[in-house]
């Protein structure tokens, strides 16, 4: 009885967003009385960030303090419409959507400071800081707030702006199959080593280390933060996380959370984070999106990191105990793969 | 059904509510008194999104009775902050960005504040087996053990 250690590599390309019937975000900027702006947007944040992320898009398009950026995410009701958050898309679809409202917002807030400072708009800038200045001259200004209260009070004008972004529909070519389903890949590379029980079949994830292609990273701390915790996903999905453990019957099986398992902070393997940045020429600042795909490498790492180990090669998820002791049955024992 | 009035401390403060026969003290602070701030995760004991800390100690909400938090004093991740000054583990848990749902943080945060109180300079170690009773979907732990390895820090220094 032994423990035996493996290492498993994994390479993947990964699509940003998807292909069923077009995929399209919208998104609604508008400035209040205050000059500060509100962005609606119907898809949500559910954790992965992608509040900031549109903050920031709108707030570096715009050319205003990011602090006078609100956005609004609460109700696909009343926001305008999203396809919604998955596949991959919010930074990209949505992104893309907040950045194209935000210049067409900006464009009118400048044409209402053109006409309080009597200059044309062309020739308007905006320091990032809530004033909008003539280009070469800064004493020559307006702060964005009196910009939005002169639009709104003085000039009845709307600082507003609509921005959609779609990937159309790609139809599939009947004679050839060719389609372009998507615009967009994101990439990863992930190196596991785990450490195989051949007693018990247990396989403790030991140590990872990856390197992931995001596009620009828009915000690097989110950005890492989502590669930590979906990698430690993608961890669980290998040797942890299913609903039909191993009870041969359906009803011996799982009926409750107490039965469906997840690896908690003490089964945590080390991760090292390469972030490799390659802006999209259609990403909004560059930015695709780690979404899904940091998950994804782990799973086929640890599996051909199990066949280094031991030799047993397992096509079924997650890689269970049971599993690997029947593997290791079926041949006879550990039967380790020579090293990379 | 029967309904007894539970008086008890809850951050600090006196409050009482009724508490219906038979009903668990997540019910209870969440419906009767109000305070959203503990999580109904799995309603079993397993995900620790329920915990809240009863005269210092921290217990799952969901497995414990109403009644059992009569006269004794009640602490949830709604009584961390003071006013707008939030507790060093909320800034620490802010800069290690180490809430991405959100959803296990009240829990995580009672935890660890149980965690500091009876030991101000926990190892690593001892911060994974302190919070091994809270589950995270999201972060992948590391983030929240560093957060809470740097509020314990900060203690240390002032
Ligand atoms: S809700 Fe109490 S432990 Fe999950
Ligand atoms: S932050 Fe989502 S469960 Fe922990």
């Amino acid at each position: 009885m032994a423990l035996h250690r493996g290492r498993g590599f994994a390479a993947i390309n990964y699509p940003i967003g998807m292909n069923l019937g077009g995929d399209p975000s919208q998104a609604l900027v508008h400035s209040n009385p205050d000059g500060k702006f509100t962005v609606a947007l119907s898809a949500i944040d559910l954790g992965q960030g992608m509040k900031s992320v549109t903050r920031q898009i709108a707030a570096e398009t715009l050319g205003v303090p990011v602090e006078d950026v609100y956005v609004d995410t609460a109700d696909s009701d009343t926001g305008p419409h999203d396809m919604g958050s998955f596949a991959s898309r919010g930074t990209h679809r949505v992104g893309n959507a907040v950045m194209r409202a935000a210049e067409e917002a900006r464009a009118v807030m400048l044409e209402a400071a053109a006409e309080e400072l009597e200059v044309d708009a062309a020739d308007l800038v905006t320091d990032g800081k809530g004033n909008i200045h003539v280009k070469g001259a800064p004493s020559r200004s307006i702060t964005t707030m009196a910009a939005a209260q002169a639009a709104q009070f003085r000039q009845g004008r709307t600082i507003a702006g609509r921005g959609i972004f779609l990937i159309p529909l790609s139809e599939v070519d009947a004679e050839t199959g060719e389609m372009t389903p998507v615009s967009t890949f994101a990439h990863a590379a992930m190196i596991v080593e785990v450490e195989v029980d051949d007693e018990t079949g247990e396989v403790s994830v030991l140590d990872v280390k990856s390197a992931y292609e995001v596009g620009r990273a828009l915000n690097p701390k989110l950005v890492e933060q989502q590669l930590r915790g979906g990698a430690w996903m993608g961890m669980s999905h290998a040797a942890w996380e299913t609903t039909e453990p191993y009870y041969p019957a359906r009803d011996h099986g799982p009926v409750d959370f107490n039965h469906y398992l997840m690896p908690g902070m003490g089964d945590l393997a080390p991760h090292h984070i390469s972030v490799l940045e390659r802006p999209a020429a259609d990403g909004p600042f560059g930015g695709k999106g780690p979404g899904e795909m940091c998950a994804n490498p782990v799973l086929p790492a640890v599996v051909n990191a199990v066949y280094e180990a031991v030799g047993v090669r397992i096509d079924d998820l997650p890689v269970t105990p049971e599993k690997v002791l029947r593997g290791l049955r079926a041949q006879g024992g550990a039967k380790p793969k020579k090293r990379l | 059904m029967a309904k007894k009035p539970v008086t008890f401390t809850l951050n600090g403060r006196e409050s009482a509510a009724f508490a219906e026969e038979g009903q668990n003290l997540l019910d209870f602070l969440r419906r009767s008194v109000g305070d959203l701030s503990p999580k109904y995760g799995c309603g079993q004991g397993g995900c620790g999104g329920c915990t809240v800390l009863i005269d210092g100690e921290p217990h799952l909400s969901c497995l414990t009775l109403a009644e059992a938090a009569a006269g004794r004093k009640v602490e949830t991740a709604s009584g961390l902050a003071t006013g707008p000054v939030l507790h060093r583990l909320q800034e620490a848990f802010m800069e290690r960005f180490a809430a991405q749902c959100g959803f296990c943080t009240p829990g995580m945060l009672v935890s660890a504040k149980a965690l500091l109180d009876r030991n101000p300079r926990p190892t690593r170690e001892e911060v994974i087996e302190a919070l091994s009773g809270n589950l995270c979907r999201c972060t992948g732990y590391e983030p929240i053990i560093e957060a809470v390895l740097d509020a314990a820090g900060e203690r240390a220094r002032a």
